[in-house]
């Protein structure tokens, strides 16, 4: 699957699409559910949640683990993606086009990798 | 296999039970049943083969090779059983005087005086009903001590990646914060990240030594004494107290609270078994926030004490599952001072013999000793096969073993954690030594087949994604 050039991506192995300077979309890599596996069930954050950089806003299980959802950015979290909710297994069909939460008020930024520099970061992890 | 229920002939009946010696008491509204309870009915021919077929489906130690990491799968010996069905054990009620049932209460006594012994303890409650439930009780101890102490800022319990997910799960019911530590690339706590998180909202720390690495945390010392330092607490998760038992005494090192698994360490029935047992020990400054009741002796007879205004109050109805406990003493008292630690040194040679005649093929997560079990990767088996640590576990199965917990600790990729336990002889051991090579042998030749695995298996590879999803919890009777 191709790395979408215009998201950004985070060590966690986190997506982010900024919709404009304040406003974005989040989700998980391909890597990620590919490391999952077959995906069961998402903890969603509540409208309105503050998420910090770095820290944790939903957890994640599959039949294999529960992994942490790590914010790319501080904001707040306007909304959250129903369809991905009720059936969390689209990730794993469509981890780029399946947004988790769509995060507001944007006023700080992880440390993000842009596409080539992300599948260059994944290479390392794979050896 | 049909349920018990889907076996049921109308009309058909057996005469186990015998007749009812209680007088007839007609109860009335509004505690009157409307409906018939579902009882089936079945002939003892039919009763018999029913649960004939559901032990052919099943799988435990007495029937194979079981080597699950960090479940301590040993083998019950019979003796607890019979020990456990001494009449005087057995037809007793947990609501007689204690003065009728001094023995039992000795028995317990006795058991939690062996196991402070052990663990380095001061006192133990047998309340908790298995090890999370254990978690949960001893948190509330770090709860209570803090804020007997009027500190109430400290919510964070820092836990290692490596921990069992029932760690967070009892912070969280705890209402703690998790705060959770990165290993060092040797696999042990890293003292640096701990000492960065540590400071006046510690509640605590909550570890397994030896760790889900099967690896001996040795500074566990400096650990200790940082954590105190912060003003926090040491919990001893003891799942993984096995190949220490009677060499090294947590509360020696430094822990302020343990929780033990009977049902692992101290050989009472695990599994479907059960029931577990999961008692919690303290050191004396904690034992006034234990829970109620408490054995006590009094002018050289034993009661149960319900009164200390500082307890955290009950956890369980009674005290614990009494039976387990006697089955756990029958243990320790027939392996003795001698036999204890014997048994231990004797689980981490068997991990090591099984890890060392792996090594060539599967990787070994963190070479060089280990203690009682040890972590194998897949990682780049799958990478040159498309065999991954579940197809492994799944083809194991063909051969008549359990496999070993997988996909565990979570920072390792395609982990196969395997804890061989003492009771398993040499020769058993190779003959798993055996398999395990083939199966890695037969990913470079044939990989299909392990793809397909298990073959010979009641029930072959079940669809995980609809168990998570579609939760069916109970039978619905058609009528």
């Amino acid at each position: 699957m191709t790395t979408p050039t215009n998201y950004s991506y985070t060590k966690t192995h986190e997506w982010i699409q900024f919709l404009d300077e304040e406003t974005a979309t989040s989700g998980i890599t391909d890597f990620a559910q590919k490391a999952l596996s077959d995906i069961v069930f998402i903890n969603m954050p509540s409208e309105g949640d503050e998420v910090t950089c770095g820290e944790s806003f939903a957890d994640i299980e599959s039949v294999k683990a529960v992994a942490d959802i790590n914010s790319p950015v501080s904001g707040t979290i306007l909304e959250t993606n129903e369809t991905v909710e009720e059936d969390p297994s689209v990730i794993n069909e469509d981890p780029y086009g399946s947004w988790i939460v769509k995060i507001g008020h944007i006023r700080a930024k992880d440390d993000l990798m842009n596409a080539e520099e992300y599948d260059r970061f994944c290479e390392e992890e794979e050896q | 296999m049909k349920l018990v229920f889907e076996r049921s002939i109308q009309g058909t009946g057996s005469t186990l039970l015998p007749p009812n010696d209680v007088e007839a008491y007609d109860l009335q509204e509004p505690y009157q049943r409307k409906l018939a309870l579902h009882f089936p009915e079945l002939t003892e021919g039919e009763l018999s083969r029913h649960y004939s077929e559901l032990e052919s489906n099943a799988f435990g130690v007495n029937r194979g090779f079981y080597p699950l990491g960090s479940c301590t799968m040993k083998y019950s010996p019979k003796l607890n059983e019979e020990c456990a069905a001494l009449p005087g054990f057995a037809d007793i009620h947990p609501l007689q005087p204690a003065h009728t049932v001094q023995g039992c209460m000795e028995a317990m006594a006795l058991a939690e005086k062996l196991l402070c012994e052990i663990t380095g303890m001061d006192n133990l409650t047998f309340q908790p009903a298995a090890g999370a439930h254990g978690e949960f009780t001893g948190l509330q101890l770090i709860k209570k001590y803090h804020d007997s102490r009027g500190d109430s800022k400290r919510v964070e319990l820092i836990v290692p990646d490596t921990a069992h997910g029932t760690n967070p799960a009892s912070a969280s019911m705890g209402a703690f914060k998790t705060v959770a530590i990165p290993s060092k690339a040797d696999g042990l706590v890293d003292l640096d990240a701990l000492k960065a998180v540590v400071g006046e909202n510690t509640a605590g720390l909550m570890l397994t030594n030896p760790s889900t690495l099967g690896l001996f945390e040795k500074d566990i010392v400096e650990i200790a004494k940082t954590v105190h330092e912060a003003g926090g607490l040491l919990y001893y998760d003891g799942a993984n107290l096995n190949p220490v038992m009677g060499v090294v005494r947590p509360g020696d090192t430094g822990f302020d609270i343990v929780h033990l698994n009977l049902h692992k360490t101290f050989s009472t029935p695990h599994g479907g078994g059960g029931p577990g047992a999961g008692p919690v020990g303290c050191k004396a400054y904690l034992s006034e926030f234990l829970p109620l009741p408490r054995i006590v002796e009094e002018q050289g007879s034993l009661r149960f004490c319900s009164d200390s205004e500082n307890s955290i109050g009950r956890v369980k109805a009674f005290y614990g599952h009494f039976l387990v406990i006697i089955k756990a003493l029958a243990y320790i008292l027939t392996l003795g001072k001698e036999g204890i630690p014997y048994a231990a040194q004797n689980a981490v040679l068997n991990a090591n013999y099984m890890m060392k005649s792996l090594e060539d093929l599967y990787t070994v997560a963190y070479p060089g000793r280990c203690m009682h079990e040890f972590v194998l990767s897949a990682e780049s088996l799958k990478k040159r096969t498309g065999v991954s640590a579940m197809d492994v576990a799944k083809a194991l199965m063909d051969h008549g073993m359990h496999p070993p917990t997988v996909y565990f600790p979570l920072n390792v990729h395609e982990a196969l954690m395997v804890e061989p336990t003492e009771t398993e002889s040499k020769p058993t051991i190779d003959a798993a030594v055996k398999v395990y090579r083939e199966i890695y042998d037969l990913a470079f030749t044939n990989p299909a087949l392990l793809h397909e695995a298990p073959v010979k298996a009641a029930i072959r590879r079940p669809d995980e994604v609809r168990a998570a999803r579609t939760l069916v919890l109970r039978h619905s009777f058609s009528s």
